[in-house]
């Protein structure tokens, strides 16, 4: 099943070692049936407020196995990880290490038995040394003074254990590119007393070079003894270095098998599943216009988004699917001028100019608008009132005269939108902080609704808010479709693309790689694109030439 | 130093009962937002009139009116830039130098008063665009980059006074003696003008509403289409020039222009504004307020002189004051989010 990930290309000698390695680590991959359990879950479930996001699942680690956990966005990966690693508490279930009841009440206590994790985002103070970072929280020290001495001899054993001679202990991790500071996380963990291993997405940052170095540890270390939890979306990488795989859906387990009796295709397969009651579709309208509402050339911005040109109608609904990572937010910041771009332009209307914006001014004046991904971080001022936040973007258009603020205007136009988007409060001078997430959303939507544009983004629209504020924004969507507004809706969530948009693009590893009308798409297809940019993609990006020429 | 503002983790929470403070902006909207400075305004004076026998006199008055402009003209900027999340430690300094700039035009260049006094209010304004441009252009935290204009122009005022007390004598006096039908000076009547202004621009216009989103979450300001950079400028220019108003009110009561004048009082105004519920971190803010929170300082000060306090108690009385305030202010905010959700 190898050749399906390692497409050996002999021009390129980098390609060519990497296969042979990787083909190396998995023959010497054979799993031990003998290996004893290290680490057992027994009904693990994990609930907030009402949504529970692990349900009750069994996963069992044995000592010298690299376990792959894989699933979609949301499918509980992380949840799990994190309650091993002792980051957050479960809500029911439990869990054994070596036959002894295990409940780390923290992280501390996780590591005391040898439980260390590498998580996605880095966990280090990147003003402070490598060494520093390395040895953090257990500095040598004597009499409370730092042994500078120490310190220095067993960094760089440490580091030079991994073959990381070029990095200089004394340099401040902050110096050293993202791939090189992954390492020395990693680094750090293996260092210490470690017999489970816990890596989320650890090559994200890595290069080829790099990453089949860690691959290498990663072998050593689980001949070592050491058992490996491994999540990651490259399925390339999965086939080659685990010896099983577990896979999560909603939450759920769904299997354990050994990665030998599965390929990429049954992998995808799993993750997504074939929910056949899944077809309870609304009846969807559909408003689209023959006319180009938004039109979108060459947008690029190295590395997370890679020449994504697309078009909307006007009336249409665009919705955008893809993993976390794979570039959808960042394309939205592009379009919107919130990001510089590296190349790219956009027009707007039939036959509108070329242009590109550098701040988000130019963007909102030329009809765009976006209801951004955070609302708390950047949609809203949480510590002001519905009011003030609805007419912010439309006070210097419709609410002023002369610099002053018509106030009769705008309380009427606040209390107009908030009634109609159904927002429940006391007045419009409730401050949005006491709203609930629901209503919050309201908001931030409304704040746009005011000011008439001709595009609008909606990036997670309705992560993390009620069915009935979804169902209210929903028919929003149809609302302004049908008054030939042109939407573009980036979420994570299939089901509700499926459910509201009239076509869908799929963005994998920074490109638009499919996109489906609907009718087209099936559960399995959106999820085969979304991985299909992350299968191959470490040994493809070493031949984007030869890549392009082969698809042309 | 915009400052991204830490919001409430309550995406579960029901809908609670509404906080309408943040959104009572308008001028003379309720009494009700002032009344708790105002409270405490009359507890000391009533305080202070029980155990002075000389307090509660027209006398008393007058004096503080004639004492207070200075402090609340550069209280009125200090508000608008604390809202942008932004801090001006320079008033001092600017003070200074605006009011060695109007006595060496008017002694040593026989300037009259009139033709000075827009020269006086320039170089405040400018030095605000310099701080103001520098620290939003670049990013550097006002903190740091009006700490640099203090110096800047505490040296600046030296050097163009020669570190000499410049005594200009009656053509500047008329704007600080009481005039004699209201029995309060022109330069009182400017602060509270300023006041209003200050409190109508923050309540009443674009620019106003701009600052304060732009003091609560200057990225999510960007992200709505809205380029902040030029109001947090202006913000800066505002205070600059309020400072060289404030130099030519103290310079008028003092009759001199003293390169000395005016060391420390950006701590009296931060102290004013903190006293009004202005918060540090931008985005919450009032003028008429922070003018209270002047008043208060005032009354302590006056009071206490007149019971013979000592300086030495009347400053560990007066920090007693802020530190108390803004323990009240804290204690509030907590009251409020935990009773929101």
């Amino acid at each position: 099943m190898l050749h399906r990930c390692v497409k050996p290309s002999p021009e390129i000698a980098v390609t060519n070692h990497l296969a042979t390695l990787l083909t190396e680590t998995s023959l010497t991959a054979t799993p031990n049936p003998l290996n004893a359990p290290l680490l057992q879950t027994a009904g693990l479930t994990k609930r907030y407020g009402n949504v529970t996001v692990l349900d009750d699942v069994a996963f069992e680690l044995r000592s010298g196995e690299i376990h792959a956990l894989i699933g979609a966005n949301g499918a509980g990966k992380s949840t799990l990880c994190k309650i091993i690693s002792g980051l957050t508490q479960s809500s029911a279930g439990t869990m054994k290490m070596r036959q002894h009841p295990y409940r780390p009440a923290g992280k501390l206590d996780a590591e005391a038995v040898g439980v260390q994790i590498v998580q996605q985002e880095l966990n280090q103070i990147s003003t402070m040394s490598v060494a520093e970072n390395l040895f953090l929280g257990r500095l040598p020290h004597k009499l409370g003074f730092v042994r500078r001495r120490e310190l220095a001899r067993r960094s760089r054993v440490a580091l030079d254990r991994f073959g990381l001679h070029d990095i200089h202990i004394d340099t401040p991790l902050s110096s050293l590119g993202v791939g090189h500071q992954q390492m020395v996380e990693i680094a750090a963990a293996i260092d210490r007393d470690c017999r489970v291993l816990i890596l989320d997405e650890p090559t994200a940052a890595l290069t080829a070079g790099e990453t089949s170095t860690l691959f290498q540890w990663l072998a050593e270390l689980r001949d070592r003894g050491v058992g490996i939890i491994y999540i990651s979306h490259r399925l390339d990488e999965i086939t080659s270095i685990s010896n099983r795989v577990t896979v999560l859906r909603d939450g759920k387990w769904v299997c354990t098998e050994s990665t030998r009796d599965l390929d990429a295709d049954r992998m995808v397969d799993l993750m997504s599943g074939d929910d056949p009651g899944s077809s309870t579709q609304h009846l969807h309208q559909s408003f689209v216009q023959p006319d180009i509402a938004l039109r979108v050339s060459g947008y690029s911005r190295s590395p997370v988004v890679n020449d994504v040109s697309f078009h909307v109608h006007h009336g249409e609904r665009l919705g955008i699917a893809g993993l976390v990572g794979s570039g959808r937010t960042e394309l939205l910041r592009l379009l919107f001028g919130a990001d510089p771009s590296d190349s790219g332009s956009l027009s707007l209307g039939k036959d509108g100019a070329k242009q590109s914006f550098s701040h988000p001014s130019q963007a909102v004046k030329a009809g765009l608008a976006m209801v951004t991904e955070d609302r708390k971080q950047n949609g809203l001022l949480m510590s002001q009132s519905i009011r003030v936040n609805t007419s912010l973007s439309a006070m210097q258009t419709s609410f002023s005269a002369a610099g002053l603020i018509r106030r009769s205007a705008e309380n009427a136009a606040a209390r107009e939108q908030s009634d109609s988007m159904e927002t429940r409060c006391n007045s419009i001078e409730q401050t949005v902080a006491t709203l609930s997430g629901g209503n919050q959303q309201k908001v931030a939507i409304a704040k746009w609704l005011i000011r008439d544009s001709d595009v609008y983004f909606f990036d997670e629209p309705t992560r993390g808010i009620d069915v009935a504020a979804r169902r209210r924004i929903y028919r929003l969507f149809d609302a302004l479709a049908q008054s030939g507004k042109a939407i573009v809706i980036v979420s994570s969530d299939v089901e509700e693309l499926f459910e509201t948009c009239d076509r869908i693009a799929v963005m994998s590893a920074g490109r638009i790689v499919k996109t489906f009308a609907r009718g087209e798409w099936t559960h399995d297809a959106v999820m085969q694109a979304a991985f299909s940019g992350y299968v191959d993609h470490k040994f493809a990006s070493q031949d984007a030439g030869a890549a392009t020429e082969a698809t042309l | 130093m915009n400052t991204v503002k830490k919001s409430l983790p309550d995406d579960s929470a029901p809908t609670g009962q509404g906080a309408t403070r943040s959104g009572s902006l308008s001028l003379g909207n309720s009494l009700v937002q002032y009344a708790g400075l105002l409270g405490v305004l009359a507890l000391l004076v009533t305080a202070f009139s029980f155990s002075s026998d000389h307090f509660f006199q027209t006398s008393t008055i007058i004096s503080i009116a004639n004492q207070i402009p200075d402090l609340t003209l550069i209280a009125v900027g200090m508000t608008l830039v604390l809202i942008v999340g932004g801090i001006d430690l320079s008033v001092g300094s600017v003070l200074a130098l605006s009011s060695a700039v109007l006595g060496v035009l008017m002694v040593d260049h026989g300037w009259s008063l009139w033709a000075a006094i827009p020269c006086c209010v320039l170089t405040g304004a400018a030095c605000g665009l310099v701080s103001g441009t520098i620290s939003i252009g670049a990013g550097i935290p006002s903190f740091i980059v009006t700490l640099g204009m203090l110096e800047i122009a505490r040296g600046a005022t030296k050097v163009i006074t020669d570190s000499q007390t410049k005594y200009i004598g009656s053509a500047v006096e008329p704007i600080g003696e009481p005039i004699s039908t209201i029995m309060v000076s022109p330069a009182f009547l400017l602060a509270i003008l300023a006041v209003i202004a200050g409190q109508f621009l923050l309540s009443r216009t674009v620019f106003g509403r701009y600052c304060i989103a732009i003091g609560t979450n200057a990225e999510a300001v960007r992200m709505s289409g809205i380029r902040s950079r030029p109001y947090s400028i202006a913000v800066f220019v505002i205070s600059g020039g309020l400072c060289g108003l404030a130099g030519l009110t103290q310079t008028s009561r003092l009759s001199t222009a003293d390169p000395n004048a005016a060391i420390g009082i950006e701590l009296a105004a931060i102290a004013a504004c903190v006293i009004g519920g202005t918060s540090l971190m931008g985005g919450r803010g009032n003028v008429i307020n922070s003018f209270l929170g002047v008043l208060i300082i005032a009354v302590l000060q006056t009071g206490l002189a007149q019971l013979g306090v000592s300086d030495a108690n009347k400053q560990i009385i007066t920090g007693t004051v802020i530190v108390v305030a803004v323990l009240l202010d804290a204690i509030r905010g907590h009251w409020e989010k935990k009773h929101a959700v």
